[in-house]
């Protein structure tokens, strides 16, 4: 290897600056690929989007407080999620309607709060993250998220696994559906909150959905695709983070990209790949759909 | 008795959907549920599953039911084996803090080679027959273990063949002693069980199929849309039943 190409690939990791934000993608990478499987099998993936958006205002006010942006995240996701069941109570509009009318309106709400003359901290930071500026608590938030959440989800596997694949008879089965919700929205939660602030209010959900939806196409077992969708989202995220420092483009941005080219570039394969197996084997029924195997 | 039912009505909050329900079956007995859609079949399995509470009456299962849901109705796109579906059967013996191990995979396929699927064991549930999905179903309730199976027109979609396989199984799990309630829509497969019961709205009937599959009964049951034919090799009335579409309850 050149001695040019050497530096390309070490460069973003000579100052402690690349360096924590390595160790916060790589955790991200982990909480969010193995949770983002479920969310995406659970049909939550915009949920999720809507969750992340909807504590915004949360997260601005606390910057206007001076109070931690992690607690104002945490209300805000409270009276999203309060708002959003109230709206949903209304019958003359669908729950879908509410969620983007409560949604939209907490987006605005926070983007109003922060370009106020008092908002401390840019806008920026908050709607496209800041994974550069990782403080040491960030870091071991994240590391306790992860903690916490591969062993929920060890733990959890087979009643997740019930409640998914049939959650009409779940109950019949001794696991109440309820129970798995509540539980998968709290990790949900809190993966939102502890990712936010290096990813971004607007981009934090591409490295819970991109790689569970391209991990889905290169494997057909449950435990594999969480192995497959968080080591996705790691590459993707350290590749995010060199196209961040070599072409000079926003990190959570960049991770955004690279995680969303990527599901491009599995369902592209996973398309031609059943394409030429279609060809191959005209005869035979029930053809690799693009959801198969490659 | 295994299963015990005293005047039970249930319904969804408003008037009862199926009332005046009695009847028992006991271990070892076959017993088809017989009635149109919607004539309150999938909501007496909701009742004895306890997702319904009886506006009136009671029922005693003895424990534990164990249910094979419509094959029709289950996700073929979940990235499960067919090992994985029959290991559900097992979570709900084990408290929540624990998870199946390697005890509970093995009698997952030993309950696969039992419905004769011990070489389908590691192929995706959702690239599986429809035969043999609803087989998977059965041996997810069979590591279930429990006293007392409702199946929930466990022939629908079925070839011939495969519709054989699973009646033979039936009748072994029915000799090990398990009480099955099997909602059809095959009257003359329920000649051959121990008991039927004719539902419609309420039970218009209970008991061995030779006595209780009369036409009166059947025309209670189906709403007088039957066509009663003479078959004099069978020294009985047969009874054909119009094609109806499937819909959900």
């Amino acid at each position: 290897m050149s001695l040019a190409a050497f530096q390309w690939l070490t460069d973003p990791w000579a100052q402690s600056l690349g360096r924590r934000a390595l160790l916060e993608v790589i955790l991200l990478g982990v909480a969010g690929g193995t949770l983002g499987c479920w969310l995406v099998f659970y049909n939550l993936a915009y949920s999720a989007e809507s969750l992340a958006h909807g504590l915004l205002p949360g997260l601005v006010g606390a910057a206007l407080l001076g109070v931690p942006v992690l607690l104002g995240g945490a209300a805000g996701l409270l009276v999203g999620a309060v708002a959003v069941a109230l709206a949903g109570r209304i019958e003359a509009i669908g729950r879908d309607t509410a969620v983007a009318i409560v949604v939209t309106a907490l987006l605005g709400l926070g983007v109003l709060l922060a370009l106020s003359p008092d908002t401390p901290a840019g806008l920026q930071g908050l709607l496209f993250g800041d994974v550069l500026g990782v403080s040491d608590t960030d870091l071991a938030l994240a590391a306790g998220l992860v903690l916490v959440l591969l062993v929920a989800l060890r733990l959890g596997h087979e009643r997740l696994l019930v409640v998914g694949f049939d959650r009409l008879n779940a109950a019949a089965l001794g696991v109440r559906p309820f129970a798995v919700d509540v539980a998968l929205l709290v990790g949900l939660a809190a993966a939102l909150l502890v990712a936010v602030q290096g990813l971004g209010n607007l981009l934090v959900v591409a490295v819970l959905i991109a790689p569970a939806s391209a991990a889905r196409l290169l494997t057909r077992r449950m435990a594999p695709m969480l192995a497959v969708s968080a080591v996705i989202a790691v590459l993707g995220g350290v590749g995010g983070i060199y196209l961040s420092y070599h072409a000079g483009t926003a990190a959570g941005a960049s991770i955004a990209v690279v995680l969303v080219l990527a599901y491009l570039l599995m369902a592209a394969g996973a398309l031609l790949g059943a394409e030429r197996f279609r060809r191959r084997a005209p005869s035979r029924p029930g053809a690799v759909e693009p959801g198969g195997r490659l | 008795m295994s299963l015990c039912v005293t005047d039970l009505a249930v319904g969804y909050g408003g008037l009862p959907v199926l009332r005046d329900v009695c009847f028992t079956a006991g271990a070892g007995e076959r017993v088809a549920v017989l009635g149109p859609n919607g004539g309150g079949k999938t909501t007496l399995f909701k009742a004895l599953l306890g997702q319904l509470e009886p506006v009136a009456g009671s029922l005693d299962t003895g424990g534990r039911c164990a249910v094979v849901p419509q094959t029709e109705r289950s996700r073929l796109d979940f990235p499960v084996s067919a090992t994985d579906v029959a290991v559900m059967g097992a979570v709900s013996r084990m408290p929540w803090w624990r998870r199946p191990g390697r005890t509970e995979r093995a009698r997952a396929r030993a309950a696969l080679a039992q419905v004769g699927l011990a070489a389908e064991a590691e192929r995706s549930f959702g690239d599986l027959s429809g035969g043999q999905r609803q087989r998977v179903l059965v041996a997810r309730a069979l590591v279930q273990d429990a006293p007392v199976m409702l199946l929930d027109e466990p022939f629908t979609g079925l070839d011939a063949q495969s519709a054989d396989r699973l009646d033979a199984l039936l009748t072994d799990m029915a000799a090990e002693g398990r009480t099955l309630l099997i909602a059809t829509h095959d009257v003359e497969q329920s000649r051959r069980w121990d008991k039927v019961l004719c539902l419609n709205g309420r039970q218009v009937a209970f008991g061995a199929p030779r006595t209780t599959l009369t036409i009166p009964v059947l025309e209670a049951t189906y709403g007088g849309a039957i066509i009663g034919l003479d078959c004099p090799d069978h020294g009985a009335e047969r009874a054909i039943l119009p094609a109806h579409h499937h819909h959900a309850h």
